[in-house]
C-alpha cells in the first residue's frame, strides 16, 4: 500500500483544512443563482394543480401581453420543435411540457420568460389552463388493479401501469432453504417516498450565442459531462458546441443528477429570445417535481435455524416510479443495486423480485445518497434481522455476530452476484458495541423498563457497493461509467489536476489535491483542482453513488503515477544514470544508495520544459492522464448503534446517542470523511423520524414545503460518536472505498430498530413520528405514505 | 417606492417595488450574493442577516421594512482583512461543506456569541434550531461556534487564509 505515509509526511493524506472554505466563509461562493449575465432574462414554470387531468386548452394571451414578458412557451410550442418529449434515464420518455395530460401535481405545463423574476411569476397567474380532472393512481399497491386508470396512454397500446419485473438470486435454491428452515419470519416494510432537499434548489442559466452557435449552460448539476452528452444525443446539438459549467453547488445528494424539464426550457427560452435565460426553482417546485427517493413497498422473508443461523432471504418489492420511469440506474439494473439486500450476512440462498409501477406522482428514484437503491436494501435486511431476533428471543447483536460474513471469506461472493472486496465485519460491530457500552446499555434498559420508561437500543450493520462502475456491465444511457483525469506539473513545480467529477460540498478541491500531493510530493497549496466545466476537464459521469473517490480518485492516482514514472526518466537523464538506479522518496528521485544525488519534482518539472536532451520516447513537459475503469465496486461497511428514549405518554422519540463505526478504507482527509458521516447520520434521523412525502386521494402532495416536509434540525440530532476501522480495498490504487452515502444508507435502520426495541413492537413504517409511535404502541400503526386510513 | 437604509455600514437608497423581499434586494439589487435563498417559508435560514443587530430571515422581510434601519450581511463579517472568529471557527472545525447554509449559520452564531460569549452546546443548538444544514449534521457547526467562543480574544491575523499544513495524519 502506498496510501498511508508516515505521520511526519508534510504533504498528502491526513486532516487538512479545506482550500475551498476561504471563499465560502466570506460569502464569496459562486452558485448558479449568483451568476448574472448581461441582458439575462428570467424564467418561471406554470405547474399542474392536478395529479391527473386532461388538458383541454391553454390560453397564454394575457401572459404574452404582460409588458415585461418576452416569451411564453407551451407544450404546443415544443411539439413544433420536436422537444415536447425527451428520453428518460430509464428507456422511457418524460414530458418537457405537458401536451395531452398532466400526470402528477407539479408537472410542467408552461414556461414564461420575462425581464425579471417577479414579472415572470406574475405572468404565470395570467395563463388560463382548462383541465378535465381524471381519477388518479396514488396508492402504488392499487396501480396494477384491473380498473386502475391508465396513466401512460401516451404510449400506443398501453393498457396498464406496469413498468417492469426484475429478479435476482436463485429462486429454487431459496425455496429449498425456506422449506427446511426452523423459523420463517415475514414482514411488510415500507421505505416511504422522501426527497433529498439540498439547501440550494435546482436551476440553470442557458446562454445560446447565436453568432458562434455555442451553448453555455450554468447548471446545478452533479454530472456536467453526462448532461452535455445527453443534450447532444437527445436534442441533436453538436457536443463540441455545448459547454456545461457546474459552479459551486449547494448540496446535491442525488437530486442534481438528472436533466429536468426546467433545464431544457432555459435552453429553448434562450434560443427563442436570443438572451441568456435563468431559471431557479422555488422550494415547492423542488419538492414536488424533482427526483424523489425510495418509495419501495417491500415484503421481506427471512429463514433461519432455531439456534440463529440465517439460511435465506427473500424480498418482493413494489417500486413506485411515479408518472415517468426516469430513475437514474445503470441500464442493466432497473432496481439499481437493490439485489445487495443480503447485506453483511453469510447465508445460503437469496432471491428478490422487483415490480415497477407508474403512479400519478413525480418521477425520479435514484436520489438521496442511496448508492443506487442500496439504502432500501440495507434497511429491509436490517429490519428483517431484528424481526428474526425478536422471533428467536435472541439479542440482535448476538444474532448479527453469529451471521456476519467472516474476515477470511473475502473476497466474498454474495448469493445475488456481488463480489465484496474486503472487510472485517465482526471487528467493526464489536468496536461499536464497545464504544456504546452495549452491555451496560442493556442493563440500563432493563432497569428503566421495570420503571415503565421506554428506552431502545438499535443496531444496524450495512455493506454498500459504491464506485460504479465496471464498464462491461454498468452504464447510464449507454455511457460507460469510467472517468478521466489529467495531471500537469507546471515548469515551476506547481501542478494542476483536472477531474471529471463535481463537488457539491465534498471538498474535492482539497481531497483531490491531497491525492496528487501524496503521490508527487507537491504541497497541497501548490495544486489547483479544476472541475465542473466540460470545456476544461476530461470526460466522466460525475459525482453520485459515492463514486468520486472510488472512480475519479483512482483516475487521479493512476495519472499522477504516470507523471511520476515520466519524471523518473527525466531525472535519469538529468543525473546521467539509468532509471533502474533511481528510487522515489517524498517528491524526489534519488540514486539508490546515494540519497544526496537527487532531483526534486520541481527540478524535474523545470528540466522537462527546458533544453535538456530527453531520452528516446520521452516527450517534453511533465504530465500524465488516465481513464479509470473500475474492475469492481468498492464495498465500504459499518456498524451503527442508536440509543433512543420514547415518551410513553406522547410517543415522542429522542435520539440520545448515536455510535457510528465506518470502514471506508484509508481516509484521505479524516476531517472531511467524518463530516460526511455526520451529515448522513442526520439524514437517518430525518428519514427514520420526520421526513415523508405523502399524498391524499386526489394526489395532492402533502410535503410540498418545509412547513410540511420536516428536515432534522440541530435539536433533533445528538452529538455523533464516531469510530473507524480500516480495511483497504485490494483493487483500488489507493485502497479507498468511498463514504459519501454510508451513513445515509446505514443509519435509518439503527434508529427504527431502536424505537421498536423501546416500544416492543415488531414493526411500524417510517417516519416514526409521535403519532406513528403512539399508534404502534396501541397496535395500530398506519400507512405513512397516504393520508387515508 | 424609495427606500433608504444602511447596509454593512454604507447608506443605500433605492427605488423598489413595495413587495420586494429583502433577500432579493440584497442579492439582485446590491449584488450581495453571500446571503442565500432556500425555502420561501422561513424554515431554512439560509437567508439570515442582521436587522438592527438582530438575526432575521430576509426572505420574510420586505425591503421597505428596513427603511432607516441597519442591515448587516455575511460580507461584513471580515473586517480590515481579518476574519471574524466565527468565520475562522467554521474553517478550523469543518463547520461547512457545500457552504450554502453557512452565511446564515454564521450570522446566527455571531449574534449568539454577542449576547452569550460562552454558550453551551445546548444553547448553540437552540440558537441555530430555526436553520437547516443538510451536510454537516450540525456537529461541526456547534464545534465551530465553541471554537469562536474560545478564540474571541485573540484576533485573527490579517489576510488569514486557512492553514493548510496537516495537523495529524491517521494511519
Amino acid at each position: 500500500m502506498t496510501a498511508v505515509e508516515s505521520p511526519a509526511d508534510p504533504v498528502g493524506f491526513g486532516r487538512m483544512l479545506r482550500k475551498e472554505d476561504a471563499r465560502f466563509v466570506r460569502g464569496q461562493g459562486n452558485y448558479v443563482d449568483d451568476i448574472v449575465l448581461p441582458g439575462m432574462l428570467h424564467g418561471a414554470i406554470l405547474r399542474s394543480t392536478y395529479a391527473h387531468a386532461r388538458i383541454r386548452s391553454i390560453d397564454t394571451s394575457a401572459a404574452e401581453a404582460h409588458p415585461k414578458v418576452k416569451a411564453v412557451i407551451t407544450g404546443a410550442t415544443l411539439e413544433t420543435l420536436g422537444l415536447a418529449w425527451a428520453p428518460s434515464l430509464s428507456h422511457d420518455v418524460i414530458a418537457i411540457l405537458a401536451t395531452d395530460k398532466v400526470r402528477y401535481q407539479g408537472q410542467e405545463v408552461a414556461f414564461v420568460v420575462a425581464e425579471d423574476r417577479y414579472s415572470a411569476r406574475d405572468a404565470l397567474e395570467l395563463i388560463e389552463v382548462d383541465y378535465e380532472p381524471l381519477p388518479a393512481v396514488i396508492d402504488a399497491r392499487k396501480a396494477l388493479d384491473p380498473d386502475a386508470p391508465v396513466i401512460r396512454d401516451d404510449v400506443e397500446g398501453r393498457t396498464d401501469n406496469h413498468i417492469f419485473d426484475w429478479e435476482a438470486g436463485d429462486r429454487a435454491a431459496t425455496d429449498a432453504v425456506f422449506a427446511r428452515a426452523d423459523v420463517v419470519v415475514t414482514q411488510d416494510v415500507l421505505y416511504p417516498r422522501v426527497h433529498p432537499a439540498p439547501m440550494e434548489t435546482c436551476g440553470q442559466i442557458a446562454d445560446m450565442d447565436k453568432v458562434t452557435g455555442k451553448l453555455t449552460l450554468y447548471c446545478t448539476t452533479q454530472a456536467p459531462h453526462a448532461h452535455r452528452t445527453v443534450y447532444a444525443l437527445v436534442a441533436g446539438l453538436p457536443e463540441h458546441q455545448i459547454r456545461v459549467v457546474s459552479p459551486d453547488i449547494g448540496g446535491g445528494f442525488g437530486n442534481k443528477v438528472g436533466i429536468y424539464p426546467g433545464y431544457v426550457l432555459t435552453v429553448v427560452g434562450s434560443i427563442v429570445t436570443g438572451k441568456p435565460v435563468k431559471w431557479m426553482e422555488d422550494r415547492s417546485e423542488n419538492l414536488m417535481s424533482t427526483s424523489f427517493a425510495r418509495d419501495y413497498h417491500m415484503r421481506g422473508e427471512i429463514a433461519a435455524t432455531r439456534d440463529g443461523k440465517i439460511l435465506g432471504l427473500r424480498v418482493k418489492t413494489l417500486a413506485d416510479h411515479g408518472a415517468f420511469n426516469n430513475t437514474a440506474q445503470p441500464t442493466k439494473y432497473p432496481a439499481g443495486f437493490f439485489h445487495i439486500f443480503t447485506g453483511s450476512y453469510d447465508l445460503e440462498a437469496a432471491h428478490c423480485e422487483v415490480t415497477g409501477v407508474y403512479t400519478n406522482k413525480a418521477p425520479g428514484g435514484v436520489a438521496y445518497a442511496c448508492s443506487f437503491r442500496i439504502t432500501e436494501a440495507a434497511f429491509v435486511v436490517e429490519r428483517m434481522v431484528d424481526c428474526l431476533a425478536g422471533e428467536l428471543g435472541m439479542d440482535p447483536a448476538e444474532l448479527r455476530l453469529r451471521n456476519l460474513i467472516r474476515p477470511e471469506q473475502f473476497p466474498y461472493m454474495a448469493k445475488t452476484g456481488w463480489e465484496y472486496d474486503s472487510g472485517d465485519y465482526p471487528r467493526a460491530l464489536r468496536l461499536a458495541m464497545e464504544m456504546a457500552g452495549y452491555e451496560q446499555l442493556r442493563a440500563e434498559q432493563a432497569e428503566k423498563r421495570a420503571r415503565g420508561e421506554l428506552m431502545g437500543i438499535g443496531i444496524s450493520f450495512f455493506t454498500e457497493g459504491v464506485g460504479a462502475g465496471p464498464r462491461k456491465h454498468m452504464d447510464i444511457l449507454g455511457l460507460g461509467m469510467a472517468d478521466g483525469a489529467d495531471v500537469r506539473v507546471h515548469p515551476t513545480g506547481k501542478a494542476v489536476v483536472r477531474i471529471s467529477v463535481q463537488s457539491q460540498g465534498q471538498g474535492h478541491e482539497t481531497t483531490f489535491a491531497q491525492i496528487v500531493a501524496q503521490e508527487l510530493g507537491i504541497p497541497v497549496a501548490d495544486i489547483d483542482v479544476v472541475h465542473g466545466d466540460t470545456d476544461n476537464t476530461p470526460f466522466g459521469l460525475g459525482t453520485y453513488g459515492s463514486r468520486s473517490t472510488p472512480v475519479s480518485g483512482a483516475a487521479v492516482a493512476v495519472a499522477t503515477r504516470r507523471v511520476r514514472d515520466k519524471a523518473k526518466l527525466v531525472a535519469a537523464a538529468m543525473l546521467e544514470v539509468s532509471p533502474d538506479d533511481l528510487e522515489w522518496d517524498h517528491g524526489k528521485w534519488f540514486v539508490r544508495g546515494d540519497p544526496s544525488t537527487a532531483k526534486t519534482i520541481a527540478e524535474i518539472a523545470l528540466a522537462s520544459h527546458g533544453p535538456l536532451e530527453l531520452p528516446e520516447g520521452v516527450e517534453g513537459h511533465l504530465d500524465g492522464s488516465a481513464v479509470y475503469n473500475p474492475p469492481n465496486l468498492t464495498y465500504p461497511f459499518g456498524a451503527y448503534i442508536a440509543v433512543v428514549d420514547v415518551d410513553p405518554d406522547t410517543g415522542q422519540v429522542k435520539v440520545r446517542r448515536f455510535i457510528a463505526v465506518d470502514d471506508c478504507g484509508p481516509r484521505i482527509n479524516p476531517m472531511i470523511v467524518e463530516g460526511q458521516v455526520h451529515g448522513g447520520l442526520a439524514d437517518g434521523v430525518g428519514m427514520a423520524l420526520m421526513q415523508v412525502m405523502a399524498f391524499d386521494e386526489a394526489g395532492n402532495h402533502l410535503g410540498a414545503s418545509f412547513m410540511d416536509y420536516l428536515l432534522p434540525t440541530s435539536v433533533e440530532c445528538p452529538s455523533w460518536e464516531l469510530g473507524e476501522t480500516v480495511t483497504p480495498s485490494p483493487h483500488h490504487p489507493l485502497g479507498v472505498k468511498g463514504v459519501g452515502e454510508s451513513a445515509t444508507v446505514g443509519s435509518p435502520a439503527a434508529i427504527v430498530n431502536a424505537v421498536l426495541d423501546a416500544i416492543q413492537v415488531r414493526h411500524a413504517d417510517m417516519p416514526l413520528t409521535s403519532a406513528q409511535v403512539w399508534r404502534a404502541m396501541q397496535g395500530r400503526p398506519f400507512r405513512t405514505d397516504l393520508a387515508i386510513e | 417606492m424609495q427606500v433608504t437604509m444602511t447596509v454593512n455600514g454604507s447608506a443605500v437608497t433605492a427605488d423598489v417595488e413595495p413587495r420586494l423581499l429583502l433577500v432579493h434586494f440584497l442579492r439582485d439589487h446590491l449584488g450581495l450574493t453571500g446571503t442565500h435563498w432556500g425555502c420561501d417559508t422561513s424554515n431554512c435560514g439560509t437567508c439570515v442577516v442582521w436587522l438592527e443587530g438582530e438575526p432575521v430571515k430576509s426572505c420574510t422581510v420586505l425591503t421597505l421594512m428596513a427603511e432607516g434601519r441597519a442591515v448587516r450581511t455575511v460580507e461584513d463579517l471580515e473586517q480590515d482583512g481579518r476574519l471574524d472568529p466565527i468565520q475562522e471557527g467554521f474553517v478550523q472545525e469543518h463547520g461547512l461543506q457545500c457552504g450554502f447554509c453557512t452565511p446564515g449559520m454564521m450570522m446566527a452564531c455571531r449574534a449568539l456569541l454577542d449576547r452569550n460569549p460562552d454558550p453551551s452546546e445546548d444553547e448553540i443548538r437552540l440558537a441555530i434550531s430555526g436553520q437547516i444544514c443538510r451536510c454537516t449534521g450540525y456537529e461541526n457547526i456547534v464545534r465551530a461556534t465553541r471554537w469562536a467562543a474560545e478564540h474571541e480574544a485573540s484576533t485573527s491575523e490579517p489576510e488569514n487564509e486557512p492553514e493548510l499544513a496537516p495537523e495529524e495524519v491517521t494511519a
